[in-house]
Formats: C-alpha cells, sequence, structure tokens
C-alpha cells in the first residue's frame, strides 16, 4: 500500500460535550474514506503567520457511518491545540486532516474473538469504534469493555455504552478509581490483574485484547491478560499519554 | 495540497527560545517527560539467556551475552529524539555501544545494503546501512544514568535518534545484513519506510 495520504480540509459538522473536559467534534470529510476500526486522523492546525501544530485524534466513530468521522477531545491542561479545539472550534470551522492511519490497533467483525477491550480515560476511544462498529454490522462476537475513569462524571460515552450493552450484547465493567456515587455497583478501584481476570474469566486464553490508555494502565493490563493464558500476539495495545496535548 | 490553510482563530504556542525552535523537526513538539508507545505487551528477558547477535550477510555471525556486551567499550551520547505520534524529546542522555564497534566484530559481505533491527516479541525495522554507520546509531542499557526500564525498551534497545523513533528498535536482540530492503513491523503497516523527521517521512508515501 503505497497510497499517499493527502491532506484533506474538513468541516466541522456538529459539537457534543461529552464531559466536563472532553468534546467530540464529528468532522464532514469530502474525500472520506472508509477507516479500520483502532485507526486515527491527524490534524493540523495552521496560524496566520504560517506556524502550524500537528496532532493524532483516534476515531471514535464507526466506518459504516459514511462521509464524516467522530474525533474525541481531552482537553490537556497547558495543551496547545486540545484547548484551541475545546474553546475555539465551532460548528462551521474547517482545517486540516488527513487518514485513516495505523494498521495494527484496529478490529474488524471479521477478526472474530471474543473481544476484550481495556480502557483507561480518552483510552475509550478507538475501543468505542471497535464496539460501534460491532454494533453496526450486527456482529455476534462476544464482547467485553473494561472501562476505567476516575469518577462517574468522568465517563466518557456513558449513555452510548449503556445503549450499546442493552441493545447490542456488550458487556461493560466500569471501574471508578477517585469517587463512586451512592450505591455504586461497579469495581472501585484501579485496574489490577485480578480485575482483569475477572473479566476476561468467560473468554479465558481466546481472547483478542486491545488496551488503550496511560501507561501504567496499560502495563498492567497487557501483564494481566498475559498471566490469563492469553498469547503476547493476541494483546494489541495502544497509549493515551502527553502527546494528544 | 501546497498552499497553507489558515485555520480560523489558531495562534499556537511557539517555543520561545530560537535555539530550540530550530531543533524541532516540522510538525513536531516538544514534551519533557518520555512517552511510552508499544503495540503489545513489554517483554521481560532474562539477562541470562539474553544475546546479542549480528547475522545475515557477514562472513561469520558475531554474538554477545550480556555480561560480554557490558564489556564492549562504550559511549555516552546525547540527542535529540522524534516519534511520529509528534513529541520531540531534546537533549536525552543514553549509554551503549555504537554500531561501529558491534560492526567491527564482522567482516561484512560486499552485497550488504540494508539493515533487519530484531527485537524480543518479534519486533522488527528495516534501516539502510548508511543510517546504521558512521556514529549514527547504538544499542543503548542507560538511560539518563540507569539502566534501561522494560518499558522504554530495557534492558536494551536500538537508538537511530536522526530518524522517528520507532527506528530505535526497544528489546533489540540483534542486527541482521540484507541485500534487499525488507520493510519492517510499522513500515508493512502504513509507515514510512525511512523516517527522516526532519523530511517529515510519516507515512508510507510521504
Amino acid at each position: 500500500m503505497k497510497r499517499t495520504l493527502e491532506w484533506q480540509i474538513a468541516t466541522v459538522k456538529a459539537i457534543r460535550q461529552e464531559t466536563a473536559n472532553v468534546k467530540t467534534l464529528t468532522l464532514a470529510l469530502l474525500k472520506w474514506v472508509p477507516h479500520r476500526p483502532g485507526q486515527h486522523y491527524d490534524i493540523r492546525l495552521t496560524a496566520e503567520d504560517g506556524y502550524s501544530a500537528q496532532r493524532s485524534y483516534s476515531i471514535g466513530s464507526e466506518p459504516e457511518r459514511h462521509g464524516e468521522i467522530d474525533i474525541t477531545v481531552e482537553r490537556i491542561r497547558d495543551g496547545e491545540v486540545s484547548p484551541f479545539l475545546d474553546d475555539v472550534v465551532v460548528v462551521g470551522d474547517r482545517f486540516e486532516v488527513r487518514g485513516p492511519i495505523g494498521g495494527y490497533f484496529v478490529w474488524e467483525a471479521s477478526d472474530g474473538g471474543p473481544l476484550l477491550l481495556v480502557a483507561g480515560g480518552s483510552g475509550i476511544v478507538p475501543l468505542m469504534a471497535m464496539a460501534r462498529h460491532r454494533a453496526a454490522v450486527g456482529a455476534t462476537v462476544p464482547a467485553r469493555l473494561l472501562y476505567s475513569s476516575r469518577s462517574f462524571d468522568d465517563i466518557i460515552y456513558r449513555a452510548d455504552l449503556d445503549t450499546l450493552a442493552k441493545r447490542d450484547g456488550l458487556q461493560v465493567f466500569h471501574t471508578l478509581t477517585r469517587s463512586q456515587p451512592e450505591g455504586w455497583q461497579g469495581f472501585a478501584r484501579r485496574i489490577d490483574d485480578r480485575m482483569v481476570a475477572e473479566v476476561n474469566k468467560p473468554f479465558g486464553p481466546k481472547a483478542q485484547v486491545f488496551i488503550c490508555g496511560p501507561t501504567a494502565l496499560v502495563e498492567t493490563a497487557a501483564d494481566a491478560a498475559e498471566a490469563a493464558g492469553v498469547a503476547a500476539e493476541r494483546i494489541k495495545t495502544e497509549r493515551f499519554g502527553p502527546t494528544g496535548a | 495540497m501546497s498552499e497553507r490553510f489558515v485555520t480560523r482563530g489558531f495562534v499556537g504556542k511557539r517555543q520561545d527560545s530560537g535555539a530550540a525552535a530550530s531543533r524541532i523537526p516540522p510538525g513536531q513538539h516538544l514534551v519533557k517527560d518520555f512517552p511510552v508507545l508499544s503495540a503489545g505487551p513489554t517483554p521481560r528477558t532474562d539477562l541470562r539467556t539474553w544475546s546479542f547477535r549480528i547475522e545475515g550477510l557477514v562472513k561469520e555471525p558475531a554474538q554477545w551475552t550480556w555480561d560480554e556486551f557490558g564489556k564492549l567499550p562504550a559511549q555516552e551520547f546525547v540527542k535529540d529524539i522524534s516519534c511520529v505520534t509528534k513529541w520531540t524529546k531534546l537533549d536525552t542522555r543514553w549509554r551503549g555501544v555504537s554500531a561501529d564497534v558491534l560492526l567491527e566484530h564482522v567482516e561484512l559481505d560486499g552485497r550488504a545494503r540494508f539493515v533487519v533491527a530484531f527485537s524480543d516479541g518479534g519486533y522488527t525495522t528495516n534501516l539502510p546501512l548508511p543510517d546504521v554507520i558512521n556514529g549514527q546509531a547504538f544499542v543503548a542499557y542507560e538511560y539518563d544514568g540507569k539502566p534501561l526500564a522494560p518499558e522504554h525498551g530495557g534492558p536494551a534497545r536500538l537508538v537511530v535518534p536522526h530518524l522517528y523513533f520507532w527506528k530505535s528498535a526497544k528489546w533489540v536482540r540483534g542486527l541482521r545484513l540484507i541485500e534487499r530492503d525488507e520493510p519492517g513491523f510499522w513500515e508493512s503497516l502504513g509507515y514510512n519506510n525511512h523516517g527522516d523527521p526532519w523530511k517529515e517521512e510519516r507515512y508510507s508515501g510521504d
């Protein structure tokens, strides 16, 4: 595949507040091509004087939605690009993007399962593309999501995850690490070996595992999946760090 | 698109000092921490069974155990590094063995043109031989005065600072000399075959 990835102009079609510091931007693309769930786009912002900045953002939407993609942006304090996307951008604004990019951290329904998704914070975004794709094509591959957030209000895509759980058989396990609402039934600690083993139990070594989040979470969850008998080649990881600033 | 498309309302955060700014390749931004990116679980290799090997188009392969490797002439390297995910880190301090020192231990076959670095966990990356020699690449086992942490590629990683950092294979176990170029892991998955940050060779076709 020697296809050159050309820059194109994306138009912001909709903006949705996901949590206090996370927004989803729907970008309409004239040269839209279907992505593989898990892939990302590069964004390039250019100032009047020619100064420009680039960042990568995972696609949160499913490829079955034609002509547009969702990117979900967490505002990074002191960041350069995310505060701009959060504060300044309004519907109708345009900026350059190119993609889709990345051919490893991807899952399509034809890849089968069972599927274990493990996310921390905004690491949910590429996994959400997989979960939405699974639902959009009506795949019956068993799928479980273990998702770590700081608090109930920090859960990104909370309502959509509830819908995927109710309607499409995605089994969702939340853990809230800092605070939990009264009567909370889910996990209430950082992801650890025991939690991964418990959630993966019905899948055992057959699981296909995708982990995305901060480094410490990814390291822990990947080691735990290996300890649960999943071969290293079936465990794919992606890190979300300050690189998204 | 040759004309830059100006983004309404975008100002950006400029690097304050011109000296540092001139060291940041296009499309990159400075970081102070050291982000970790890898495609799968972190391999843990027992140092008792670790080895480093130079093989392929050489007269006799060379191989070192961990103890032997530690006795090779080492140097300190202070280098700027750039990851294709857009971060650049200045003045990273490493200790390790220059690829030139390693290659002195083998007699290269005249057909050798490219190098494949191979790692625990099955990772590979390809490099033209001229990008590996003349002080441009080294195998590091210390970062910032401490043994290289597993998530950063320890016990030892290749470092090729003039190329995007995926070329600096973590958990490296050897170099294979070959005649015809063979794309490695990321190079087979849409990333650029060469990866020069100053030319923004990020993806296939760039």
